[in-house]
Formats: structure tokens, C-alpha cells, sequence
């Protein structure tokens, strides 16, 4: 009778789960489901405990891939991607309402706090060592590969041939700089910001400075346009915009350039 | 006797529930787009390295199972000793563990800052990042697979085959590998396939662990999540073939290990 025991004691436990998953959900307040750019990830939890009107679900992932979920016809009432051509796609194909402009961020590389072989843009192309970077399709890798553009290309050539891993978002970039398994990666300031001092920032030249500006979009069907709304209001003049400064974000950056 | 005439009927409808829902998303993998676009944009260079790699890789990951593996499942059927039972747990523990657990578990025990990180640092071996991380995570997360299988192979012979040859003088190694082995052969093949398609499947561990990077560490897998924004129907077509190979390696599991697959087939 110890396996009957048993079965009951996890079907008890999974009862337990459930209930919890159903009780945390409820309370009054609708629930406001955000897909988001990874780098947001401190910005917008932080943001979401102030946030009276709903209780705010975020799942962040590369912008890309939370893109390509919404084409495939996943609605969360609000897109908030690291960069505005995704959300201008979608908006050009009818899926999510106007996007607007709300952060600015800035490409740095990122590199342990301790030192090691990388301290300028330059020892990157050096031979042995080792570069992770955003993937060809994620904002963060977009952004790394247009600063790369702008070098001279033997320079660009031999620091793509140190790269080791092409991650899928930028969590993943700083995860493998964290970890030592690469010197260096390209990542935004805030995720720098984000690790409380375990990693540091060597800002690029000016002159090859991507513009980074976060763009937002209500999706089209949301279930919850008028909190969506006031989320965006917030992240602009607000709360939201508070969160952003907080965790090292620019405004946004001047329309049109 | 009312209780007869709802009961069955639930157990069908609960059947056709199940059986619904496992089976919708891998047809839809086969009909969401037509099979010329799916065939053609497998020709993609991201798409046959990582068909290419995971091949490579979970090959070598098998070659390293089976001759570890073999001889110290033959130790576990064939000993009793104190602690064994806390041994096969130990050795099934990733059969459970998440994948995320395999990837940061392997970085804290073999990445650059990892307690055996110095050790193999100053052996000249890096895992993380190159393909040899890539077999390293694999066979982490499928050799409990094939040592579990084979453990019960061996197990499940006649002891007294093994003693007979052992009397008549053939030694322990001899028995093992000319008795034992061809005798179970069924069993460690139907674990072999086991483990491949776990190996085949792997996602999380080999991310987090080796990264990924075209032709060294990104497998199909791999190649699925990154194509999965720019490429739908290349992510489609790359998991088209998984669904092919791992259904041929589960057709072979229940092959060789006797069990019906489609009625027909009686052992």
C-alpha cells in the first residue's frame, strides 16, 4: 500500500499546483499579457508591481521569436520589442496597432568586471579570443552586425572568426560571458547594468553606435486594449518610464533619424 | 449494472482524447505547408549543417555510451553490492531532470568557471562552445537511456548460460563478450535507439553548455529555434525529419524488443 500512498501524495501535490496557478491569476485585476525583448526583463518586472490597472504577465524572449509567435497567431495584448522594424511589420501587416517609440539603449560589449583578454573594440579581432553574440535574426545580433559593418573588413572578418555562439537572444549572450565561456559579447548597457557589477562595459566609438530604440505595439484582438493602453502611457510618462531609467535605458531617441 | 453501460464509453472518449491531442501537432508538422516547400527548404545551408552536426554528434555520443556503457551495465546486472540501489538511482537521475538543470549542472562542473574547469584547462580541453560540448551534453542526458535498457538485457539472461560458460573455462571476459552480449543484443539495441532519439531531441542542455554556432554546436534542434523567426518553413521541414527518424528509432525500439506496433505484427 506505499505506492497508493504515494499516488495519492502526488496527485495531492499537483492539486496543490493547480490551485496555486489558479489563485494567483484571479484577484479582480485582469491579467495583462506582455511579450517582450529580453533586455527588458528588470525594466518591465519592476514596472509591473506599480502597475494598478491589471496584473502584468510577461514572457521575454528575442523579439524576433515573440514576432514570429504573433504571426503564427499568438495574441498578447502587448508587443515591446528591442528595436521598431518587428513591430513596423507587424504593423504593415495589419497585426498590431500603430507602434510607438518609448527607450533608447546602447550596444556595448560586455566583459568580466575581473579583466581578461578584452579591453577595447580592437583586442576583439586578436586571434584566440572567443565572442558571443545575438543570432542574424535578433534585434541585439542586428545591432552587433551593423557596428562590425561600420569596421574596416579585415578588422570585422577576423572578429567574426572568434565568435563561438550565435545566441538566440540576449540572455543568453550575457549568460555566456558570465559564465567564462567567451571573453566578450556584444549586449546592451542595461544587461551590464543588470549584473550588479559581475560584468563591465566597454563602450564602442561613437561612430559606431547603433541607433537602439525600443519600439511598443498593441496587438490587434488584445484582450485587454484599454490596461495595453495605459501601460504605454506609463512606460512614456510614468511609472514605466521610471522602471526604464532606473535600469539604464535613454529615452527614446528623436523620431525620424 | 448502470455502472457498465457509461463506463466503457468514458475510457473511449478519454482514449480518443489523448490519442487526439499527441497526434494533432505532428501531423500538423506535415501539413501546415506543402511537401515540395518543406523538401526545398531543407536544402538550406543552416539546415544541412545542423542535420550534418547532430548526426556527427550524436553518433560519437553512442560510440562513447555503448563502450562505457555496456560493461558497466553488465557490472549492475550481474553484482550485488551495498549501495546499489542509490547507484542506479543516481545513474537514472537525468531521466528527470530538465534539460536547463543538464545545461547549468554540466556549466558548473565543466564550464571555464566550473569545479573541474581549472583540471581541463590545464589538459588543454574546452568543452564549452565546440562540438565536443555538444557530445558531452548528449551523452549526459541520453546514457542513462542505454544503461537503464541494458542493465535489464542482461538482467533478464539465464544465469545459469553465464555460469556454464564460465565452468567450462571461458573467464568472465570471454562469457561477457561472447555469451552475454550476443544474447542481449535485442535489449542494448532497443536501448541504443532509445537513447539516440533522446540525443537526437536534445535542446536545452546543449544551449546553455555549448551554445550555438552553425556547423560547430548549433544541431537540428537548435537550427529549429533559430529558424523558427525568419524561417517557419524551414524550422518545419528540420523538425519533419526529426519526427521521421525518431518514429523509425521508436519503430525499431518496439522491434526489438517484441512488442506490437501496428496488429499485425505478432511475435
Amino acid at each position: 500500500m506505499k505506492a497508493r500512498k504515494l499516488t495519492v501524495a502526488l496527485v495531492a501535490m499537483l492539486a496543490l499546483v493547480a490551485a496555486g496557478c489558479g489563485s494567483s491569476s484571479s484577484g479582480g485585476k485582469p491579467d495583462l499579457v506582455v511579450s517582450a525583448a529580453s533586455s527588458l526583463k528588470d525594466a518591465f518586472n519592476q514596472y509591473a508591481q506599480q502597475f494598478p490597472e491589471a496584473k502584468v504577465r510577461a514572457s521575454f524572449a528575442g523579439s524576433d521569436d515573440l514576432a514570429a509567435q504573433i504571426e503564427q497567431g499568438v495574441k498578447p495584448d502587448l508587443f515591446a520589442s528591442a528595436n521598431t522594424k518587428l513591430p513596423d511589420e507587424l504593423f504593415q501587416k495589419g497585426l498590431v496597432q500603430k507602434p510607438i517609440v518609448f527607450a533608447g539603449n546602447r550596444l556595448v560589449i560586455a566583459v568580466p568586471a575581473s579583466g581578461g583578454k578584452v579591453s577595447s573594440l580592437a583586442d576583439l579581432a586578436k586571434p584566440g579570443v572567443n565572442i558571443a553574440m545575438g543570432s542574424d535574426s535578433v534585434p541585439v545580433g542586428i545591432y552587433t552586425r551593423k557596428v562590425l559593418a561600420g569596421l574596416p573588413g579585415d578588422q570585422s572578418a577576423k572578429l567574426l572568426a572568434n565568435v563561438r555562439s550565435n545566441e538566440p537572444d540576449v540572455a543568453g549572450v550575457v549568460g555566456k560571458v558570465a559564465q567564462g565561456a567567451v571573453d566578450a559579447g556584444f549586449v546592451y548597457i542595461t544587461d551590464v547594468d543588470a549584473t550588479d557589477g559581475k560584468l563591465k562595459a566597454i563602450e564602442l566609438p561613437a561612430s559606431l553606435q547603433p541607433q537602439v530604440a525600443y519600439g511598443i505595439a498593441i496587438v490587434k484582438g488584445a484582450k485587454h486594449p484599454k490596461q495595453a493602453q495605459a501601460f504605454i502611457d506609463g512606460l512614456l510618462h510614468g511609472a514605466g518610464q521610471q522602471a526604464l531609467k532606473a535600469a539604464g535605458f535613454d529615452p527614446p531617441p528623436p523620431a525620424g533619424t | 449494472m448502470r455502472s457498465r453501460s457509461w463506463f466503457p464509453p468514458l475510457l473511449v472518449v478519454a482514449l480518443c482524447v489523448a490519442l487526439v491531442f499527441l497526434v494533432l501537432p505532428v501531423v500538423a508538422i506535415f501539413t501546415h505547408t506543402s511537401p515540395g516547400d518543406l523538401i526545398s527548404s531543407l536544402g538550406d545551408s543552416s539546415s544541412t549543417d545542423a542535420l550534418r552536426l547532430s548526426i556527427e554528434t550524436t553518433a560519437i555520443a553512442m560510440a562513447i555510451i555503448v563502450v562505457v556503457g555496456t560493461p558497466a551495465a553488465y557490472f549492475l546486472a550481474t553484482r550485488e553490492f551495498r549501495g546499489k540501489p542509490l547507484v542506479v538511482t543516481l545513474i537514472e537521475l537525468p531521466l528527470v531532470l530538465p534539460p536547463a538543470v543538464a545545461g547549468i549542472g554540466l556549466l558548473a562542473a565543466l564550464g571555464p568557471k566550473g569545479i573541474l574547469g581549472n583540471t581541463l584547462d590545464n589538459a588543454g580541453i574546452t568543452l564549452v562552445l565546440r562540438t565536443a560540448g555538444v557530445v558531452v551534453a548528449l551523452i549526459f542526458v541520453a546514457s542513462p537511456f542505454y544503461l537503464r535498457q541494458a542493465q535489464a538485457a542482461f538482467a533478464s539472461l539465464d544465469n545459469s548460460w553465464l555460469e556454464a560458460s564460465r565452468t567450462l573455462g571461458a573467464g568472465e571476459a570471454k562469457t561477457f563478450g561472447r555469451i552475454a552480449i550476443p544474447a542481449a543484443a535485442n535489449g542494448l539495441a532497443a536501448g541504443l535507439a532509445l537513447a539516440w532519439g533522446r540525443a537526437l531531441g536534445e535542446f536545452g542542455a546543449t544551449l546553455m553548455f555549448a551554445g550555438s554556432f552553425q556547423g560547430i554546436t548549433q544541431t537540428a534542434p537548435l537550427a529549429i529555434y533559430g529558424n523558427f523567426a525568419t524561417n517557419f518553413d524551414g524550422a518545419l521541414a528540420l523538425s519533419a525529419v526529426l519526427v521521421a527518424v525518431s518514429g523509425a528509432l521508436l519503430l525499431a525500439v518496439k522491434f526489438l524488443t517484441g512488442s506490437e506496433v501496428l496488429g499485425g505484427v505478432a511475435h
